[in-house]
């Protein structure tokens, strides 16, 4: 793989994260628990389907082969996704969404923090416009993790139960390839083992206000980065590039 | 006494006469008040039970871009809805009181969400015909006399006309594509026109409510009158792009300077409105699910809020 296919890899994993994550907060369209939380959560499903859509308009360039961003979203197939398997996982009930989108939103908070300085100027302009978007998802999701684990015992209970069973996927978020190696060298990427750190930091704090324990260390799911994945990406792709399957032909 | 009453009442009618906007603290006659907040309530909770049928299609919108317009335009109308509970709440009545008096149903909402949203032209019909036959009718409402509702719909109407051009933009990309999306868009065509003309409800000469409505300004223009603007602006351009109207009556009149149309089929309107559509049942199922769902959540954070609260107290 030369540098210029290494590239492209790691901007189509920043486009996929952005991509299945968008689509997940989209099914919670007219299912929040109030109207207010309904504007918000299809709010960030619009971010970031905008941030894939950057991403992947990035990606088409890089490619050089003719295709445009809806090609990376819509023709790619299960093995072809690099989204880390958190981003895919049901919603389950909101304490479960709101665990997943917190643990994401304060890892994509550094990422694309640093991301901001890249490079590669196409990273760092996209970095810069999604860090305002991060700050508000973390903000949105942090609260509700404070205020769902110190609440009533019930939100306490699946709060800390949505923290224990997404634990096992965030270890991925920080794990280090060859692909990663080379961005961090040419000055495009960053390395995520620096800012795991920073984010366990917060984590143990923000879990501390909330009356929440800890999770205790335990073996790390993996494999997205390298294609494998969940059950569950198989569905969303057959849900989402229905028609664009089904009509190959069509222009929408 | 009611010397009192018959001075407030006069007050209230100049002010009406005199296009003066009714405002919250304002005294108004009972009947005025609780006309509003039917009405009010209902434009709310159509904005909100909207959600469900366009929302059928955020995971399978065909392009990001169309993902983007569509959930761009969910939020709309969420926030429509939020600002008309907001309304109707200057009148005295809670957001959680209407939220129960729809699961009652004892509120409504507007009929044409019970039909279902079977292909993807469908969300096009949507925006083109159903936001633009209400638009006709909010742009008339943008007059109406209690000030809180002309305000929402002095901004609902910026962005519905939004809604309305993305909605034919979907339409015309269809009608510009292959043989299958042109059968979609008229197959959607074709199911949803005659519902969108019964969102003005009934003719003028069997409208039960329109009688004090009109007098009190809250309606402004008659259903059958803004029925026909809808008519006259749409059937140009279902033209201009291709499709046909489902309507073998439908004529230029040239005296009248508009369109003649058939028969509206008054049976089915009155059936969905009375809960026999295709999708009453699983829509007012949807929301309350929803609404039970949330309700630890929302336990969760008043029961958050209080012991902040008692924290800064201490």
């Amino acid at each position: 793989m030369d540098t210029q296919q290494q590239i492209l890899h790691y901007v189509l994993r920043l486009g996929d994260n952005a991509l299945i994550s968008g689509h997940r907060l989209g099914e919670w369209c007219s299912n929040a628990p109030i109207l207010e939380e309904d504007l918000a959560l299809t709010n960030f499903a619009l971010d970031y389907i905008g941030r894939a859509e950057n991403l992947y308009q990035y990606a088409a360039k890089l490619e050089n082969k003719g295709h445009d961003e809806d090609f990376f979203a819509y023709r790619r197939s299960e093995r072809d996704f690099q989204n880390h398997l958190l981003t895919e996982l049901p919603n389950n009930n909101f304490a479960d969404t709101m665990a997943r989108l917190w643990f994401l939103s304060l890892y994509e908070f550094y990422l694309y923090n640093e991301l901001c300085s890249s490079h590669d100027e196409t990273i760092a302009a996209i970095a810069q416009k999604s860090i305002k978007e991060i700050k508000y998802h973390l903000r949105h999701t942090k609260e509700w993790v404070l205020r769902l684990g110190d609440g009533t015992s019930e939100s306490h209970y699946k709060m800390q139960k949505a923290i224990n069973d997404y634990w096992m996927y965030t270890g991925e978020l920080f794990e280090m390839d060859t692909i990663d190696h080379e961005m961090l060298n040419l000055g495009i990427g960053i390395n995520p083992q620096n800012i795991y750190s920073l984010w366990l930091k917060d984590v143990k704090e923000t879990l501390n206000e909330a009356q929440l324990q800890v999770p205790e260390d335990s073996y790390m799911q993996t494999g997205g980065k390298n294609g494998i994945h969940t059950e569950y990406l198989g569905f969303i792709l057959a849900d989402m590039q229905y028609l664009q399957r089904a009509y190959p032909d069509a222009k929408w | 006494m009611n010397a009192d009453l018959d001075k407030q009442l006069n007050v209230f009618e100049t002010k009406i006469n005199e296009d003066i906007n009714i405002e919250p603290r304002d005294w108004m006659p009972d009947d005025y008040r609780k006309h509003l907040i039917r009405q009010i309530s209902q434009h709310a909770h159509s904005e909100v039970i909207g959600m469900q049928p366009e929302g059928n299609w955020i995971s399978r919108a065909p392009s990001l871009r169309s993902k983007k317009i569509l959930l761009a335009k969910i939020q709309d109308e969420g926030g429509h809805g939020l600002y008309l509970y907001s309304a109707a709440e200057t009148l005295g009545i809670s957001r959680d009181e209407m939220l129960h008096q729809l699961h009652e149903g004892k509120a409504k909402y507007s009929s044409i969400f019970n039909y279902p949203t079977l292909t993807w032209a469908d969300i096009g019909a949507i925006g083109w015909l159903v936001d633009g036959a209400a638009i006709v009718n909010q742009v008339s409402l943008q007059k109406t006399s209690y000030g809180p509702y002309a305000r929402a719909m002095v901004r609902i109407c910026k962005e519905e006309s939004f809604h309305q051009r993305q909605g034919y933009e979907i339409m015309t990309k269809m009608m510009q594509g292959t043989k299958d999306q042109q059968a979609m868009a008229q197959d959607a065509m074709n199911r949803w026109w005659w519902p969108s003309l019964m969102m003005f409800g009934p003719h003028d000469s069997d409208s039960p409510n329109t009688g004090n409505a009109m007098k009190w300004k809250i309606k402004r223009q008659s259903n059958d009158i803004l029925r026909q603007k809808f008519i006259d602006k749409t059937v140009q351009q279902a033209h201009l792009i291709g499709l046909s109207i489902p309507d073998n009556k439908l004529k230029w009149n040239e005296d009248k300077k508009s369109y003649d149309h058939g028969e509206i089929n008054w049976d089915e309107f009155i059936r969905v409105i009375n809960g026999d559509g295709p999708c009453n049942k699983q829509r007012m199922k949807h929301h309350i699910k929803a609404h039970q769902e949330g309700e630890w959540v929302r336990k969760a954070a008043i029961a958050y809020q209080l012991k902040r609260k008692e924290l800064i107290n201490q």
